[in-house]
């Protein structure tokens, strides 16, 4: 079936807004035919991850699209970069590479992107679409937070698709952008021997989530079995983990998400293809399945994958309390340069540096060579940080809780504690 | 797949199992470089890609747009299935530098049937 355009549509391939505009038209046609759309469909906003340098031809890509006076069509943030921009001295890479990923994020502000530097735009109240809003969201967490808790529409769009969404204001009239395809196919409930401490614990989300992320694959999953109102930092960690395990670009928790009051909403009124359980056992295995490496001294804890919320940076200086991490330890902690500066308004950050904590921003530390080159296992309270880091920048990984993790920086050595786990 | 005047022929290279072009080839040499790939180690460059399913990251639009600049690209990669990834970094490099990487769809019960080193062609 042929994408039916209208004339603003054909105007644009046409070249009546330059050469850049009509090239980023032929690519959303191109991803129109290729998911089956009858036609376009406007967005009110766009969460760019073309920015992050991959080459000579991702340079060459935005410098084409720039030609003719390109600009983006609706407000549109920009995810993370090769590099620090606010803190160029954490860079511990080559001076060109650093030079090219700097030369890729203006490149991106000036097609009139907001420089945002973030894998979690949710977190930044002129960046939040609202229930059945259309947008065009790039970077897999950022994609299964739009459709899950903001209820927010998106399909998953990343490098090129992205930015050429933003620049013609539309997006194929396909997939989660339809009601159809929202609907849980699949429910999972936690079953009976999963204590109800561990229900209500940080630790349990990033694990469930990758579980998720294995037994859905592509499909939406309905959650069971969770407390209801589950705060946006534990969802955020569940859905970046099935993002990072699985294709999910959308999960429901009962109770939590605004299309799933009910399990029966969830399921949009239909019999789900299939009901699974996820036991204690599944859970503990894909926790231990994070951690690469237990022997060793400890190198580094990397927090806030994706970027740290105000309240998680908050919640990280009230657990320093003063202390520092011990000698040859280091504490990294990535967040948003908006909530940085949100953080440092409240205080936030000052405490955070007289604990000895690193702030990275506008990037990730399993991206960008930032942590110190030292030996040692780096711990982590992030699932995706655990799952990418081991193949990206070659360093051994301890999953635990964040209280876990900051205990064992100031302890200098790893320390988990299994209580939320029934005790193993 | 049908002859035209415009296609592409090749040796094949078949994966044993799906990779994500960002993190599983290296754009510089076109080597499979993931760790955990049956076939690290081999060269994608100049060969007829055949896998049954692409895997991961929206990034490997970029990396199949980078190697494709860098003269290490396959000559077209055959899927059993469409990926819209792939598709859109094929499109991009054929726009930047002229050169068309075909992405093709093929029936899997064709595509079990190919070995690699099979000569297979492709519409351009």
């Amino acid at each position: 079936m042929p994408v039916a355009l209208d004339d603003r549509d054909r105007a644009l391939l046409a070249g009546d807004a330059g050469s850049g505009t009509a090239f980023a038209m032929r690519l959303i046609l191109l991803a129109a035919e290729g998911l089956g759309a009858d036609r376009l469909v406007p967005i009110v906003g766009a969460h760019v991850d073309s920015c992050l340098y991959h080459g000579q031809a991702t340079l060459d890509f935005v410098h084409r699209l720039a030609e003719g006076g390109t600009r983006v069509a609706v407000p549109t943030t920009l995810n993370v970069g090769a590099v620090d921009l606010l803190h160029p001295e954490l860079w511990r890479g080559d001076a060109t590479a650093a030079a090219r990923g700097r030369e890729l994020m203006a490149a991106y502000r000036d097609l009139g992107c907001r420089p945002t530097y973030t894998c979690a735009p949710y977190q930044l109240p002129f960046a939040r679409p609202t229930v059945g809003e259309q947008v065009a969201w790039a970077e897999s967490n950022a994609i299964v937070f739009c459709n899950s808790v903001l209820g927010a529409r998106t399909e998953r769009y990343g490098d090129f698709t992205d930015i050429a969404a933003a620049v013609v204001g539309r997006v194929p009239h396909a997939g989660l952008h339809t009601d159809a395809a929202r609907r849980a196919t699949l429910v999972l409930r936690l079953a009976d021997d999963v204590p109800a401490a561990l229900r209500t614990a940080d630790v349990l989300y990033p694990v469930l989530g990758m579980v998720l992320g294995r037994r859905a694959g592509s499909a939406v999953a309905a959650l069971v079995g969770l407390p209801g109102g589950v705060s946006e930092d534990r969802l955020k960690a569940l859905g970046a983990a099935a993002a990072s395990s699985g294709a999910v670009a959308m999960f429901h928790a009962i109770g939590s998400t605004p299309e799933a009051p009910t399990l029966e909403a969830a399921l949009g009124g239909q019999a789900p293809d299939a009901m699974e359980e996820i036991t204690l056992g599944e859970l503990r295995a894909a926790r231990d399945a994070l951690t690469t490496g237990e022997g060793g001294p400890l190198g580094a804890v990397s927090l806030g994958t994706p970027h740290a919320s105000l309240d998680e940076l908050r919640r990280i200086a009230d657990a320093m309390d003063g202390r520092r991490p011990a000698p040859g330890v280091e504490l990294l902690v990535s967040t948003g340069r908006d909530v940085l500066a949100e953080a440092t308004a409240a205080g936030i950050e000052a405490r955070l540096r007289v604990a000895g904590v690193e702030l990275l921003v506008d990037t990730c530390s399993y991206l960008s060579p930032v942590l110190r080159p030292a030996a040692g296992i780096v711990m982590t309270d992030s699932a995706k940080w655990a799952a990418y880091a081991p193949g990206n920048i070659g360093r051994e990984v301890v999953f635990a809780s964040r209280a876990d993790c900051i205990a064992s920086a100031v302890a200098g050595r790893v320390m988990v504690d299994p209580g939320a786990w029934g005790g193993a | 797949m049908g002859r035209r005047v415009s296609a592409i022929a090749g040796a094949a290279l078949v994966l044993d199992e799906p990779l994500s072009l960002w993190g599983g080839i290296d754009p510089a040499t076109g080597e499979i470089v993931d760790g955990r790939h049956p076939q690290r180690g081999q060269r994608v460059t100049g060969r007829v890609l055949v896998m049954a399913a692409a895997r991961g990251s929206s990034s490997s639009s970029s990396v199949l747009a980078e190697a494709v600049r860098a003269g290490t690209a396959p000559l077209a990669i055959v899927l059993g299935v469409p990926d819209l990834i792939l598709a859109v970094g094929s499109a991009v490099a054929r726009e930047l530098y002229g050169i068309h990487v075909p992405v093709v769809v093929c029936p899997a019960a064709e595509l079990v049937r190919i070995r690699t080193g099979d000569r297979i062609e492709v519409d351009a």
